[in-house]
């Protein structure tokens, strides 16, 4: 059957219920059309479109230095490894090698923000399932290190903090020490997080063995990131692609291999803790140096094609950039991980229940301004 | 005699509102305490007049009926759940001597009327017009029926050990010790029970699938706004405070003191406490239980809610109902 099929009920007894674009459990304004037998769902349509911006296009008449901070306002929740993607990609293109600590630091912001994501999802995830206390707990320590972004970038939510080039300003002095207490606090936090929810009998029952995705389809599917890694697809662009200087430090890609939503959820929260590794190994070597390589004061790329890829806290945001040598690209595209993981869904959820589809979704952790753009 | 009924019906009528106030404020403040947050701390002293003001809120808001509703079964839903849950109230002894309604088949009545509640929420999601309203409340009705039974028979056990029905009968057989400590094991089973099974039919969490919040928008009373809304809440802090009396009276010995067997200076320091504290004592330590369940628990699914009705805790109290049953025959309890 075609993934969009036709609006018509197969058989009797089946009812259209339209989930969103105004739900509380689809975090945005995605719209799930659902076909139900009672509690039972036959078959699940995501329609797209109801928070589209056209950042592509938008992109084509901003300049190689502001296009990038359109992308803050794709995946928020990992607003800065997008900038990220977005320099990395125009420094390739002026083919610009960028200092190291430069590189550290973008490693440092890219985990912490990693860490902040998945606190968020984390908590959603026990909202989602009708425990709201976990989300209050988990903003306890995302708010420590909104602090920490606060401090440095500027900002807490859209940091805007890369720039072709490096990083638009140093570190701000107390960021180590600040990073430091917070890690300590963190650390300290992750049992909690697992007695609160991860043990849990009703929470176990939700998620075992529900929404279970096989390495096949998501494979097929193109599912990457956390998601694609709990159906056991090794995909981690940090291992199998290295940028900012990934490949100096040591951590371990997390794979599980239930592929259920409690593998899911298994890999964030180990996650959680190799970013955390990540930042200690980085947090005391930080190299002296420019933050920022010289480059023009207006780009232009050559004339051609590029593209690079990085690993967001959902996946693989790809940027492809398309330029004729003028001083902004000429045609850019965004190939987004909260789109292919969404398509997912419909094979996920069928046979499934209502609060099933809740469960597979919220592990998921769509962000639904990074699939319309 | 009508006008002291009539009085008494009123003044027991606003206690219920002012509870509800009190309920509502506290549970707010047990979230916040296990939710690392403070609460409501801004209205009144501490935040306690957060609930009243939200009431004038209500009051004034539009009572929206939707146009493709069935206007009349939309607009009575409501106090149909509300009478109900008031209705319950009557044969609950509130302290010693102090009773509205003596009636001699008081556990009786205090299940068969409870039950009733759901035919409100039946109504009010048919009336709605609304799928999620509907799913809702056939949630609820799947629900109430089933969790009755182990209530119900969790009742029996200590209707069994005491061999009264009457509500007062039950608490004066409590004279030498609380049920729950005298009555061995199977008591206890059927307290437990009763608390989870209760948890179910109050529909809070982690059984509020009527209202899932995150799968049904608001369930059963997705369509309700301002004072026929407030009704809903309403009802379900009256069945909340309910179902913890009947737990205190059943099992925790009503206003009955604390006594510990042939300690007798212990025992009048005891009687000194006043009934009505003794009472109430027991009802918000119950209450508190049941929210506590209700912020720290994820929400079951529909099948694994009536799984655990129909495979664990039915067979689990129609058995205890039977040992129940041969210690009574046998005299094995104090």
């Amino acid at each position: 059957m075609s993934l969009l099929g036709e609006d018509i009920l197969t058989e009797e007894g089946e009812f259209i219920i339209n989930m969103g674009p105004q739900h509380p459990s689809t975090h945005g304004v995605l719209h799930l059309k659902l076909w139900l037998n009672g509690e039972e769902i036959k078959r699940v349509q995501p329609h797209l479109g109801y928070i589209h911006r056209s950042i592509e296009k938008m992109s084509e008449s901003l300049s190689y230095r502001n296009f990038i901070f359109a992308t803050s306002r794709m995946d928020y929740l990992s607003a800065h490894m997008n900038n990220e993607a977005c320099a990395l990609t125009v420094e390739k293109g002026l083919g610009i090698e960028i200092p190291e600590r430069a590189q550290v630091i973008r490693i440092l912001m890219s985990e912490l923000t990693r860490l902040a994501s998945h606190q968020l999802w984390w908590g959603s995830t026990g909202l989602d399932l009708g425990a709201v206390t976990p989300f209050f707990y988990a903003f306890r320590e995302r708010e420590a290190i909104m602090g920490i972004m606060e401090e440095t970038c500027g900002a807490r939510l859209t940091q805007n903090y890369n720039v072709p080039g490096g990083v638009m300003a140093d570190i701000h002095p107390n960021f180590q020490k600040h990073t430091k207490e917070v890690m300590q606090q963190i650390k300290s936090k992750l049992d909690e997080y697992d007695d609160l929810l991860s043990g849990n009998v009703i929470f176990e029952a939700r998620t075992k063995g529900v929404g279970v995705l096989s390495k096949e389809d998501a494979i097929s599917y193109g599912v990457t990131g956390p998601t694609a890694r709990g159906s056991g697809v090794s995909c981690d662009v940090r291992k199998w692609a290295p940028y900012s200087g990934y490949e100096k430090v040591q951590f371990n890609e997390i794979l599980e291999e239930g592929g259920d939503s409690y593998a899911r959820y298994m890999v964030r929260m180990r996650e959680m803790k190799e970013s955390i590794s990540i930042i200690e190994q980085l947090i005391d070597n930080i190299p002296d140096g420019d933050f920022q390589a010289k480059t023009k004061n207006v780009i232009k790329l050559p004339k051609g094609e590029f593209f690079q890829r990085v690993e967001t806290a959902r996946g693989e945001l790809g940027v492809y950039i398309v330029s004729d040598g003028a001083a902004s690209p000429y045609r850019v595209k965004y190939r987004s991980p909260n789109f292919s993981n969404l398509f997912a869904l419909p094979i996920m959820a069928k046979g499934g229940k209502i609060g099933d589809l809740v469960a597979i979704m919220s592990t998921l952790d769509l962000v639904i301004p990074d699939i319309d753009r | 005699m009508l006008t002291v009924n009539v009085i008494l019906g009123v003044s027991l009528i606003a206690f219920l509102v002012v509870l509800c106030f009190f309920l509502g404020y506290m549970e707010r403040k047990v979230a916040a305490f296990m939710q690392v947050r403070l609460g409501p701390n801004r209205v009144g002293p501490k935040g306690s007049l957060q609930i009243v003001a939200d009431t004038i809120k209500l009051l004034f808001k539009e009572g929206l009926t939707p146009d493709s509703s069935d206007r009349f079964l939309f607009n009575i839903a409501p106090f149909i759940v509300v009478v109900t849950s008031m209705l319950v109230v009557a044969p609950i002894a509130f302290a010693k001597d102090f009773q509205l309604y003596d009636i001699h088949i008081g556990v009786l009545y205090v299940s068969s009327i409870s039950s009733m509640g759901v035919i409100g929420i039946l109504v009010a999601g048919w009336s709605s017009n609304n799928k999620y309203s509907l799913m809702g409340a056939m949630r609820s009705g799947a629900q109430i029926v089933s969790y009755e039974l182990s209530v119900g028979l969790s009742l029996i056990s200590i209707v069994v050990l005491t061999g009264s029905l009457n509500l007062n009968e039950i608490v004066l057989s409590q004279q030498n010790g609380w049920w729950l400590f005298k009555g061995h094991i199977p008591v206890m089973i059927a307290f437990v029970i009763f608390i989870i099974a209760s948890t179910a039919e109050l529909n809070r969490a982690p059984f509020d699938l009527a209202e899932a919040e995150q799968e049904l928008t608001a369930g059963f009373h997705t369509e309700y706004s301002g004072m026929k809304f407030a009704m809903f809440l309403l009802s379900e802090y009256i069945n909340l405070f309910v179902v913890s009396a009947i737990a205190a009276t059943i099992f925790l010995g009503g206003w009955m003191p604390f006594h510990l067997g042939t300690w007798e200076a212990f025992n009048h320091v005891m009687d000194y406490i006043p009934s009505v504290l003794w009472f109430f004592g027991k009802t918000f330590f119950i209450i508190f239980i049941i929210m506590w369940f209700r912020w720290t628990f994820p929400r079951l699914r529909i099948d694994q809610l009536l799984n655990l009705e129909w495979k664990y805790l039915l067979p689990i109290s129609m058995i205890n109902l039977i040992l129940v049953t041969v210690m009574a025959i046998m005299n094995w309890h104090f």
